[in-house]
């Protein structure tokens, strides 16, 4: 038997249940994933997204590099100052020429609490706009 | 969520997981529990199985949990609030009401009476097409029971009367004081895995973290004092919901857009107004995990780290807020995407200095009144409930227990009001969307698992035997289910689960995006567009080449 190199508990990114999994890791892949059984959400079990659903993360498609689009419309790796930059640089140059409610933030219901009040708080603190929603209604 | 804030004044799911085993009626409507909610389905059939409870079910489709069913009740799509005001009617008709909680906890009981009159079993059957004799078996069944939990998600909330659905269903929850204690209660089961924490913590348009609202000069002045920002530079007005933003990008409103981990182009209604309204955005940035449908139309891309790669916290359907912890290191470059957002506020000439997830996690619950009593060391051990005020609280598993969040529960009148797009000669057929078991929402994550994808790989149409022999399509035939709004071809599936005149599609695969054909016509209040019902032709056709257009 496969013997792990870490074995880590988190929370199962699917639904909204959030289940309590042990995920398994043997040279930097998760190659098992158990739910726990100490808590009263799923007591053990896991459904079929859960066990075997996390192939996404080692997925050759993921994106690695900041992207940014070039003038024939095609997108150009680029460096993380660059990018940020070029992001910060638009906003407030739309903030400033056509007000905060011209700007428009979606949050995210698969990111976690802490990344979501940070960019409700970019929105109403940096920005100056409640134009701030996410997918709950769809 | 408006709903539920409006009667009982909290919009969360009130009970927990834990409880539902001690529920002597479960009514389950507008849920595919065992699809959608795999893992909190297996109580629902340990309480039917195990503990003798008896199921309810109020769905149009023959879904798993009918097996488990006592009372199945097929109404036509969007009858919901017709058929729920019979159920009131049938509760006061028969002095099924819990009259001291009714005294004593709630008020506005005479308007909903007189709001339910004339809704008797006998006229909501000719709405819903059910039999009156079912729905009053339904009602009495619920009320009289010890212990009832209702239970729904977005085959409730996904309506142009969405809002009047949950307001109605919690009209019986507070005519028979079925809420306030274990085995009972309001439950609305969230669908994405952070849905609750992304409203708790101010991803919506008008509150800010912990629902304290943006009008409100004392919330204004907290978070200024909170963020040290002048009070001056928030703003009160609440501002566009995502259906509302499109529409501000057409009309020239909004010129710049920022999205983290979402992707309209494929989970928004109506999709070719979308790619319309983006197409001409001045500037569209995007963070996520992934190439999609939205950032091919971004400006810049942002490579963010996964929840395998992170720290943080989620918190589930029944208010539970559980950590998640770094397991791996993100590929590339990819960051968290609490570094990028700090990154760029940065940059935009603020100086946020936080050190980790846990860092902001302090401020967000210094801020946050549910979540004021929680801290990593407290939520390691098995997570904690909100509200949780207080560093020595709980946490609290059942809300709503001797009092409402409102004070008391008010009840509402509704009156029913048909789906916005009816069937007629030309679109003769109800599509109603929704998910299945193995894939996920656009399904980013789930089709890129090998598994998943090798037993569920292409999108289908569910139809009725009698609906597929009459248009002659056979299982696995190719069919053209179109709408006003756009067209798609896909695989047959002939099966009963679907009733005559509804076919059933879902909205995990991008090459079938079943939202070219959806309405983007949306619940006044709640702003949720109505998935749940447009009216659509089908055909069957020879070439598969022939996809979407």
């Amino acid at each position: 038997m496969i013997q792990a190199d870490r074995v880590v508990t988190s929370t199962c990114p699917y639904c909204g249940v959030g289940c309590q999994v042990d995920l398994y890791v043997k040279q930097e892949m998760i190659y098992r994933v158990d739910g726990r059984f100490d808590n009263d959400v799923n007591r053990g079990a896991l459904c079929v997204k859960g066990r075997f659903g996390y192939d996404y993360v080692h997925a050759p498609d993921r994106l690695t590099t900041p992207l940014i689009k070039d003038g024939d419309g095609r997108f150009q790796p680029a460096g993380w100052a660059e990018a940020l930059d070029l992001v910060a640089d638009r906003l407030l140059a739309i903030r400033d020429q056509y007000g905060p409610d011209s700007i428009a933030i979606l949050t995210s219901a698969k990111c976690t609490n802490e990344e979501n009040y940070l960019l409700q708080k970019l929105a109403r603190a940096v920005i100056g706009t409640n134009n701030v929603d996410h997918c709950a209604r769809l | 969520m408006a709903g539920l804030a409006a009667t009982v004044g909290s919009g969360a799911m009130t009970n927990s997981i834990k409880d539902i085993v001690e529920a002597d009626v479960l009514l389950v409507t507008g849920s595919n529990t065992t699809e959608a909610h795999p893992v909190l389905s297996l109580q629902m059939k340990r309480a039917v199985r195990e503990r003798g409870a008896r199921l309810i079910l109020i769905d149009p489709r023959r879904i798993e949990l009918a097996d488990f069913a006592y009372l199945h009740l097929r109404q036509k799509p969007g009858t919901d609030v017709a058929l729920f005001n019979a159920m009131a009617h049938a509760i006061i008709a028969h002095d099924w009401v819990n009259e001291r909680f009714v005294r004593e906890c709630t008020e506005g009981f005479e308007a909903v009476k007189t709001a339910v009159a004339d809704w008797t079993p006998e006229r909501a059957a000719i709405v819903t097409g059910l039999p009156p004799s079912k729905i009053v078996a339904a009602a009495r069944m619920y009320a009289m029971a010890k212990n009832s939990a209702i239970f729904w998600a977005m085959g409730i909330t996904q309506y142009t009367t969405g809002t009047d659905n949950v307001k109605a269903l919690s009209n019986l929850a507070l005519l028979t004081g079925q809420i306030g204690r274990p085995g009972t209660g309001l439950n609305p089961l969230r669908g994405q895995n952070n849905v609750q924490g992304a409203c708790d913590l101010g991803g919506l348009v008008n509150v800010f973290p912990g629902y304290q609202k943006v009008a409100d000069e004392a919330a204004r002045r907290k978070f200024a004092a909170g963020w040290g920002v002048p009070y001056e530079s928030l703003s009160p007005v609440p501002g566009l919901t995502v259906t509302e933003m499109m529409n501000g990008v057409v009309d020239g409103r909004i010129k710049g857009m920022y999205i983290m981990g979402e992707n309209p182009m494929l989970s928004d209604p109506n999709l070719n107004h979308v790619r319309h309204a983006l197409s001409q955005i001045e500037f569209l940035a995007l963070q996520d995990i992934f190439m999609n449908e939205t950032a091919e139309m971004a400006h810049v891309i942002l490579p963010a780290a996964s929840f395998a790669e992170k720290s943080g916290t989620f918190t589930n359907t029944e208010r539970r807020v559980q950590l998640v912890r770094p397991v791996l290191s993100a590929p590339g470059e990819a960051r968290p995407d609490w570094q990028i957002i700090t990154e760029i506020a940065n940059r935009m000439g603020h100086d946020w200095s936080y050190d980790s997830p846990e860092d902001i996690f302090t401020e967000m619950a210094a801020l946050t009144p549910q979540y004021a009593g929680m801290s990593y060391e407290r939520l390691a051990p098995g997570g904690l409930q909100w509200p949780c005020p207080t560093p020595d609280h709980p946490g609290t598993p059942v809300l709503h227990v001797g009092q409402f969040a409102r004070g008391k529960g008010l009840l509402i009148p509704v009156d029913y009001k048909p789906p916005m797009e009816v069937t007629d000669g030309e679109y003769p057929f109800i599509l109603s969307t929704g998910r299945i078991l193995f894939h996920w929402h656009g399904g980013t994550m789930s089709r890129r698992s090998p598994g998943l994808e090798a037993i569920a790989p292409a999108a289908e149409v569910e139809i009725n035997p009698a609906d597929a022999a009459a248009y002659g399509i056979g299982d696995g035939d190719w069919v053209r289910v179109a709408s006003r709004r756009g067209q798609v071809v896909t695989e047959a599936k002939v099966t009963e689960r679907s009733p005559v005149g509804t076919v059933f599609m879902t909205f995990h695969y991008a090459e079938v995006a079943v939202n070219l054909l959806t309405i983007d016509a949306v619940d006044p209040t709640a702003k949720i567009p109505e998935y749940k019902v447009c009216a659509v032709k089908i055909e069957k056709v020879e070439q598969p080449e022939e996809l979407a257009v």
